[in-house]
């Protein structure tokens, strides 16, 4: 596929790794963090980590929509999709997300609840259309790749009169999640010296929004694609600015990404939301603005008003590590559960269930090449 | 879940619709996010949606440095 295989070219890839190699700083450790899930997911699958030198290490972030969103959240969902009016459209991601009492979607669905994977907003507003007598609710969920489209789609429900649509909005914003991150740093666990930036956040919002990550935490940031050479040149490019002892936002995908970002998208999502007081993310707590929710122009639309939704904060399940996963302060197979009790079959915690979760990720690749790494250093010695 | 995939637009459709080759797989996405999209450009598409444009250039731009990096240690 054309602007997906050249990215993917091994003898590049170990060319790229060989001047990684000759660069980095022996004397020192370089710790990126990848905030997207999608990069966690290139490192793991195209076995990135393993080209990289050993001082160079690669830390988790908590750019993945599903594994962020908190068991009270899909607990309401749940419980939306229980009203036998309702008819519940939602992206597969999060179809097994553990909720409550070892409940999730998935079994709400084999209970009998009207629960459908959409693959985009516009599936929902067709059934909405074709179903007039269901309550047809979207559970939208994403950072701001996924963002406007949801607004697409609610502002084509005011146009088209469907009184039967709606949506319940989780939309997370990646700036102020960053900002969390790196304002909660601390300790040589969570030490950061770069970010590798979103690939596709980054087509709508540009790379300006970056800019307090160098001007108020001195700390580069590369925007980079998602493929695995994107992320390699990226690697390369914040290991030199560490180097020549400087601290930009730098973009590496420009194919794709502009400073400035989708000017229409930007303004369609401001058009239909607004910011919430706080939100809760797993892994983070509550952070104050840092989620979306519909502006009052489009309340007729807003599951949360049309269905008085109250969230009320559930537990994850105490073995669980996500949360400390999540903020980069643990890795996968720190937790006690991962690979045991917890796979992606039977996931216990959230970030097993999406294939940009880290678990996930680590237990679908990462865990054979520990193997065979181990092996390795064992018959070196 | 912000996986996005590049396609190539075959034909532009009604209603800001528009037909996407995705390595053979044909399928019709929203292009409303986009200006400008004409058949034969590459888009960047996610649920469904045109989210950018690929600019074949800096593509290219990309790749040649790539290809620079690469070589600055290969054994010539």
């Amino acid at each position: 596929m054309k602007y997906v295989d050249e990215y993917r070219d091994p003898k590049l890839a170990k060319g790229v790794a060989a001047t990684i190699a000759a660069e980095v700083d022996p004397g020192r450790t370089y710790r990126f963090m990848e905030f997207c899930g999608g990069h966690t997911h290139a490192i793991s699958r195209y076995g990135v980590e393993d080209m990289l030198p050993k001082n160079v290490a690669m830390i988790h972030g908590p750019g993945c929509p599903v594994c962020v969103l908190p068991v009270g959240r899909i607990d309401d969902a749940i419980r939306l999709a229980s009203d036998p009016r309702v008819t519940l459209c939602t992206y597969a991601d999060l179809m097994r997300v553990p909720a409550s009492r070892g409940t999730s979607l998935l079994k709400a669905r084999a209970a009998g609840a009207d629960i459908r994977m959409v693959y985009s907003t516009l599936d929902a507003l067709r059934i909405a259309e074709a179903e007039p007598d269901r309550e047809v609710v979207f559970l939208a969920i994403g950072f701001e790749t996924t963002t406007p489209p949801t607004a697409l789609a609610i502002k084509q429900a005011k146009t088209m009169g469907l009184p039967n649509f709606s949506v319940f909005c989780n939309h997370v914003l990646t700036p102020v999640a960053m900002r969390a991150i790196l304002a909660g740093e601390s300790g040589e666990a969570t030490r950061l010296d770069g970010l590798v930036g979103p690939a596709h956040v980054s087509t709508v919002i540009g790379a300006r929004p970056y800019e307090f990550v160098a001007s108020d935490y001195v700390k580069p940031v590369v925007i980079s694609g998602f493929e695995p050479l994107d992320v390699m040149q990226s690697i390369l490019m914040l290991i030199r600015q560490i180097n020549g002892g400087r601290c930009a936002i730098e973009n590496q995908y420009v194919r794709a990404v502009t400073s400035d970002g989708n000017a229409r998208a930007q303004k369609e999502m401001a058009e239909v939301f607004d910011l919430r007081e706080s939100f809760e993310w797993r892994g983070l707590g509550l952070v104050p603005h840092s989620a979306l929710r519909l502006s009052d122009a489009f309340a007729a639309f807003d599951a949360e008003r049309r269905f008085d939704i109250h969230t009320v904060a559930a537990a994850d399940n105490p073995a669980c590590e996500c949360g400390a996963i999540l903020r980069g302060a643990k890795k996968p197979t720190d937790c006690r559960l991962f690979g045991s009790l917890c796979t992606p079959e039977t996931p216990m915690g959230s970030c097993m269930v999406s294939s940009e979760g880290s678990c996930a990720a680590h237990y679908v690749y990462g865990r054979f090449r520990d193997r065979s790494r181990a092996r390795i250093e064992r018959a070196a010695s | 879940m912000c996986l996005a995939i590049p396609a190539q637009v075959t034909e532009l459709l009604d209603d800001n619709m528009a037909r996407i080759d995705m390595g053979g797989v044909s399928k019709a996405i929203c292009i409303a996010l986009v200006e400008d999209v004409e058949v034969g450009d590459f888009v960047v598409v996610h649920v469904g949606y045109a989210l950018s444009k690929i600019d074949a250039e800096e593509a290219e731009r990309t790749l040649t440095l790539l290809r620079e990096v690469a070589a600055m240690e290969t054994p010539s």
